[in-house]
């Protein structure tokens, strides 16, 4: 072909994540089974599941759930469900997202126009917006209000309950997936946009090289040192575990979360312009996650998990509206909650448990969800500051995530433990959005 | 009354009595417990924890154990359990994983007894021992139980579930060493108290959460349980394997499970989320709540029966901050409002009817079901059981047959077929509409379309489309023709049609209004009358009789416009509607048809030469411009009498040809009412392509989401015959592609045709063109395919 003329272009990427080198994600092994199935029904397989292939287990789950979401029996037309997660993930400034979306939203029959700006797109989809702008950064602030609004009898446009509840999911399977792929550094598939370059190959300069890990550019030297704070870790993870909780006051027990959740963590790190691609399907750019006012100066109501829970409440109402989604969703957290290898770094046979509780616990902790039975003491004990601020990054200011964050986190554990952490951190957010709107709904329907 | 003796007894001298009375607590209440004397109860919660006395007619507060400034998170409670041995002793269970037991005869102001914060986690249940004064049992998030011996300082043994979540624990009434623990992910354990190394055994109860479990108070081998699988099932323990006895099917998910003291079969429930009654069901009436409390308005998080011995009292703590007793002879009885005889028309007429027995047989004259008796089959009957409360109802069935001649329901399927409901002008489709009434000899309903699209059309519309040169030259003839019709509602129509009404019978409303439609701008009647250029009104009428054919002259050559008032046309209107023979009542009889006919032909070559004179105005008195609107009233209680007189199809098909014109005026429910009945009807009449056309057409949302469920169409590999799971075009198993287009041969892995006869088929345009061309199958079967 480019004898005749025709430019061939030629995949810029060199591997799925920009994160992790392509070597240690194709290891190839027991996963091949979910790429081929993956494969056969995507007719690719795309960098997220490969990235996620690392834990295949949850690959499997994750890619059934995400089926369900967008091709299975329910209340929204295909190309309605691809376009709210375009949407979606447009909050969060993933052009990886909205690329693949959009082709899935093209593939389904959806009108090319409405990618073009929100103003396309019909007046009921458009009033999903407020809702997806509070899913994404505020959830909290979602009230039975905003469902009212959407879905009462004299509502125009009206939603459906149960149309509702379809777009409600796919907008936090898509806002928390956003955290995967920026967390993970997933690179644009070669079909996206910067993904593939019409330049020859130049040999002295790869033109986006895939940024090195420190881990393995100076593990050598500072493996000494690393493997203390392995051992630190651990230390205090069995200790953790052994300790008599001594006993505290309720002032106590709020204040540590209060601190978890109020911590200045460095997050805003001035990113360029999102592209216009992205750009054009925003309403209100600027609204971002808002840290938490410092104690006293009127913090945001918690919710406690004991008055809203998943396993209690919030699966049953999803069942209810939206049968079979609940259950999938349920194994999805479930099996990123029970995921372990029981190692950690060098160290095989350890009980991770405690680590990734304090994980969840505290993404929910950013999110304003407390646990009466969690000391957040231990949250501090167990997250070093670099994992904090990567954690805090993504499931927050997801588009903040640079290559630097995530290199300097656990700096010697293995990179699927690094994408296990993305996982948690991805599932525990999902949940978080979930449960507000969820509670909003409930006391609509009350 | 037997009963009754045996509960007097049990209770001793100090009887219960009460009424239905509430209070209302400060905070939402997540459990309540009850004292053994009957006459305290506790609520806990995480804001609350108070004590109240159950007095005569009220709850009085009596005690509030949150104390101290900032109470700390063990007020905070989970459950709680006031001991039935020892009536100063409670116990509750913290939701930041502490089980602390309270002394009420404590002299100080803060009750606070003991204090064990072993578990890591939120305790979900606390359960004192029935007999034994010191026992404890907790049961946790963290999976673990835990006894405790209030004499000592921590707790004794320690069982571990080894699965997740504990959700309950539940000492048996009879087995002193036994205790039921119900799990997170669906398992339910028996333990032994003296063995804390394992279980004695295990079963899975419920798929998810098992919330709560109840040992039966006398029968020692039944244990119910309730899960978030909105299921209640009883146990029989006794047995090797833990066997299902019964099983009773909620709406929601079952949060609190209690049987009902004293009576056996009797349990009672409530649930966890979006269901705020309590039931109390007959385990072996799983179907029908025996009775219903509906006071509560948010849901329900603790049920306690008030005392051990007495069925008739019913305590219960929620979410909206209530506390409620409820007595059991203040409940619904859900059985009562039952309808206990059914009714249901076959396709063509038939008619099943099912009732009590009793009043059947009184029946004397019924003749036997020509086919032989068809009254109910055996296998419906059921043993009387002497202790069920139940009615027992014994129905008959019997089943009507009706001539076929007379109840012919052609004309609904020609109309389903034939109805043109979208596509064209709003004009176009009422002339269709009602050109197809028309051919089927429904005067009525081929007037009223036209009518509609002299109602809504706006002039300059219905000048272009209209088919006659009349109607093109003279531009003021629609808003006569609507004026005539504004007088009917306003101003001096309505007077002169309150003296009218004074000389009549009282006419009632549905029967007044849609007679307007009788009012009827017949086209072709006009193309008769266009040499004379003279347009005709016809209040056209079923009859063939003359003098009740009125018809209206209009003389347009005079100067000034004349109205008129087409005040006798409302007379003749109700003959027409309360002839029996309208052509659109449905118990139309077989003699009609013919009559209707000859009538219909009449109508049509009709000329006016009985015109009557009528009230002339010589001057406008409204101007002639009507807003479309101004009908809506006329129109909405016009559908109504069609829906009430049966034909649902008239009724449908003009709110989706009139679509928003007319759906604002007219409440979703009854919509959504005409709409289901219509496309049950279709769908009864097999007529799958209307259905889903009304459906598609309709803006009630509860219809349109009709189409959107169970789109899935599951497919067997055509080379190994088995399911395909995965994607349409390629097997899983033997990896061969299915779906093979009989033109191209190459896989289709997009839309997919197939024929319903042969079943080839392939890519959707290359079956489209090939059946354009040929009529045979491409796959060369010989079969004729058909494309629609």
């Amino acid at each position: 072909m480019s004898e005749q003329g025709v430019q061939v272009p030629r995949a810029l990427a060199s591997g799925p994540s920009a994160f992790i080198p392509a070597k240690e994600i194709l290891k190839g092994g027991p996963n091949q089974d979910v790429l081929i199935e993956s494969f056969l029904s995507l007719g690719r397989v795309d960098h997220i599941s490969m990235v996620m292939a690392m834990h295949p287990a949850y690959l499997c789950c994750f890619l059934k759930t995400q089926h369900a979401l967008l091709e299975m029996d329910g209340p929204l037309p295909r190309h309605w469900r691809h376009y709210i997660a375009v949407m979606a993930a447009a909050r969060h400034h993933c052009s990886y997202l909205v690329q693949q979306h959009s082709a899935g939203y093209l593939e389904a029959g959806g009108e090319e126009s409405w990618l073009s700006g929100l103003e396309h797109a019909p007046a009921k989809l458009r009033s999903l917006q407020t809702l997806n702008k509070l899913l994404a950064h505020r959830p909290w602030l979602i009230t039975q209000q905003h469902i009212q609004e959407l879905v009462c009898p004299g509502a125009e446009p009206r939603w459906s309950l149960a149309e509702l509840i379809h777009a409600v999911v796919l907008m936090a399977h898509a806002h928390s997936l956003c955290s995967f792929v920026w967390g993970c550094g997933l690179n644009p598939e070669p079909d996206h946009i910067g993904g593939y370059t019409f330049q020859p190959p130049s040999l002295s300069h790869s033109p986006h090289s895939p940024a090195h890990s420190p881990a393995h550019e100076d593990g050598r030297h500072e493996l000494a040192d690393g493997a203390v704070e392995v051992e630190v870790l651990m230390k205090r993870m069995v200790e953790l575990q052994q300790q008599q909780e001594e006993e505290c006051t309720q002032e106590e027990m709020v204040t540590r979360f209060e601190r978890e959740r109020s911590e200045s963590i460095p997050t805003a790190v001035v990113r360029g312009a999102p592209p216009d691609l992205v750009l054009r399907l925003v309403e209100e750019p600027e609204f971002r996650y808002e840290d938490f006012a410092p104690r006293g100066e009127q913090a945001p109501p918690t919710m406690r998990a004991q008055d809203y829970s998943w396993e209690d409440h919030g699966f049953s109402l999803l069942n209810r509206l939206l049968p079979d989604m609940g259950q999938l969703l349920d194994e999805n957290f479930q099996i990123v909650c029970n995921l372990t290898y029981h190692r950690m770094a060098m160290h095989e046979g350890v009980d991770t448990h405690t680590l990734r509780k304090a994980l969840w616990n505290y993404i929910h902790c950013l999110y304003g969800i407390r646990y009466d039975d969690y000391d957040y003491g231990s949250v501090n004990v167990l997250l070093e500051r670099s994992l904090k601020v990567f954690v805090k990054t993504m499931a927050c200011h997801p588009e903040q995530t640079t290559a630097r964050i995530y290199h300097s986190f656990w700096r010697h554990f293995r990179h699927s433990e690094k994408v296990h952490a993305n996982l948690i951190v991805m599932e525990a957010r999902l949940q978080a959005a979930l449960l507000y709107i969820l509670r909003a709904i409930t006391h609509y329907m009350r | 009354m037997e009963k009754m003796s045996r509960v007097t007894t049990a209770l001793g001298s100090n009887a219960i009595s009460g009424r239905t009375m509430f209070c209302h607590l400060d905070a939402p209440a997540n459990a309540i417990s009850v004292c053994r004397d009957a006459t305290q109860v506790v609520v806990a919660g995480r804001n609350i924890f108070k004590i109240y006395a159950l007095e005569e007619e009220q709850f009085v507060e009596k005690l509030n154990l949150r104390v101290g400034r900032k109470p700390s998170l063990n007020f905070s409670c989970a459950d709680v359990m006031w001991h039935q041995m020892e009536e100063n002793l409670l116990a509750t269970a913290a939701t930041n994983g502490a089980v602390v037991t309270w002394n009420l005869g404590k002299p100080s102001r803060n009750k606070q007894d003991q204090l064990f914060t072993e578990h890591k986690r939120t305790v979900n249940k606390v359960c004192f021992h029935p007999t034994e004064v010191y026992m404890l049992l907790s049961g946790s998030q963290d999976g673990f139980m835990k006894c405790f011996d209030l004499r000592k300082k921590e707790s004794v043994s320690t069982f571990s579930g080894q699965s997740e979540s504990v959700r309950d624990v539940q000492f048996s009434m009879k087995d002193y060493f036994t205790f039921a623990a119900s799990f997170e992910n669906g398992n339910v354990q028996l333990w032994d108290i003296r063995r804390p190394d394992r279980y004695e055994r295990m079963f899975t109860a419920h798929t998810g959460p098992v919330f709560c479990c109840d040992w039966h108070p006398d029968d020692r081998g039944w244990l119910a349980t309730g899960g978030r699988d909105k299921m209640v099932k009883v146990w029989d323990m006794t047995t090797n394997r833990a066997k299902e006895i019964y099983c009773v099917q909620t709406i929601a998910s079952v949060a609190r499970v209690k049987w009902r003291p004293e009576r056996k079969f009797h349990l009672a429930t409530c649930s966890m989320m979006v269901d705020h009654n309590i039931y109390v069901w007959d385990i072996r009436r799983p179907f029908i709540p025996f009775a219903t409390f509906e006071e509560h308005k948010d849901v329900t998080t603790g049920i306690v029966w008030r005392h051990q011995h007495d069925p008739h009292f019913l305590l219960s703590g929620s979410k909206d901050s209530t506390l409620y007793q409820h007595m059991f002879k203040d409940a619904t009885r859900p059985v009562d409002k039952a309808n206990p005889e059914g009714l249901c028309f076959g396709l063509l007429g038939d008619l099943a009817f099912a009732a009590k027995e009793s009043l059947i047989t009184s029946d004397a004259n019924r003749k036997p079901y020509p086919g032989g008796d068809r009254r109910y089959p055996m296998f419906f009957f059921k043993k009387p059981d002497p202790t069920e409360q139940f009615a027992h109802v014994s129905s008959a069935l019997s089943v009507f047959e009706t001539d076929l001649d007379s109840h012919r329901m052609d004309w609904f399927v020609k109309t389903a077929q034939l109805y043109l409901l979208s596509g064209k002008p709003f004009a176009e489709l009422c002339d269709h509409n009602a050109k197809v009434a028309q051919e089927l000899k429904r005067p009525q309903v081929s007037t009223t379309w036209t009518m509609l699209r002299i109602m809504f059309s706006d002039p300059a519309n219905l000048a272009t489309p209209g088919p006659n040169h009349n109607l093109g030259k003279l531009g003021t003839l629609p808003l006569m023709n609507s004026f005539s019709l504004k007088d009917l509602g306003s101003g001096m129509g309505a007077e002169s049609r309150l003296e009218r009404s004074k000389g009549e019978s009282r006419q009632d409303n549905i029967h007044l209004e849609p007679g307007n439609s009788y009012i009827s701008n017949n086209e072709e009647n006009e193309e008769t009358e266009g040499s004379e250029g003279h347009p005709e009104y016809m209040f056209g009428d079923a009859e063939l009789d003359d003098d009740d054919l009125y018809s209206m002259e209009h003389d347009n050559q005079t100067e000034e416009q004349e109205y008129t008032l087409p005040q006798e046309a409302f007379q003749l209107r109700h003959e027409i509607v309360d002839n029996p023979s309208a052509p659109e009542h449905l118990q139309q009889d077989k003699a009609d048809s013919p009559h209707v006919s000859g009538n219909e032909a009449e109508v049509t070559c009709l000329t006016p030469i009985e015109s009557f004179s009528l009230i002339s105005i010589s001057q406008p008195l409204f101007s002639p411009h009507l807003p479309a609107s101004f009908f809506c009233p006329i129109v909405r209680e016009m559908l109504s009498y069609y829906a009430e007189q049966g034909d649902v199809q008239m009724a449908v098909s003009v709110l989706i040809v009139l679509g928003d014109r007319i759906r604002k005026e007219i409440d979703d429910l009854t919509q959504e009412h005409w709409y289901m009945s219509y496309i049950d009807l279709l769908q009864r009449f097999e007529l799958w392509n209307v259905s889903n056309e009304v459906i598609k057409l309709s803006t009630c949302s509860a219809i349109t989401c009709l189409n959107q469920t169970s789109t899935t169409l599951h497919i067997n590999c055509s080379n190994c015959k088995r399911p395909m799971s995965n994607k349409g075009w390629i097997c899983d198993r033997c990896h061969q592609c299915a779906s093979v287009c009989a033109v191209c041969h190459h896989v289709v892995k997009g839309l997919f045709v197939w024929c319903q006869g042969c079943s080839h088929g392939g890519h959707l345009e290359h079956m489209m063109n090939w059946l354009k061309s040929s009529a045979h199958c491409p796959a060369g079967c010989g079969h004729l395919c058909e494309y629609t």
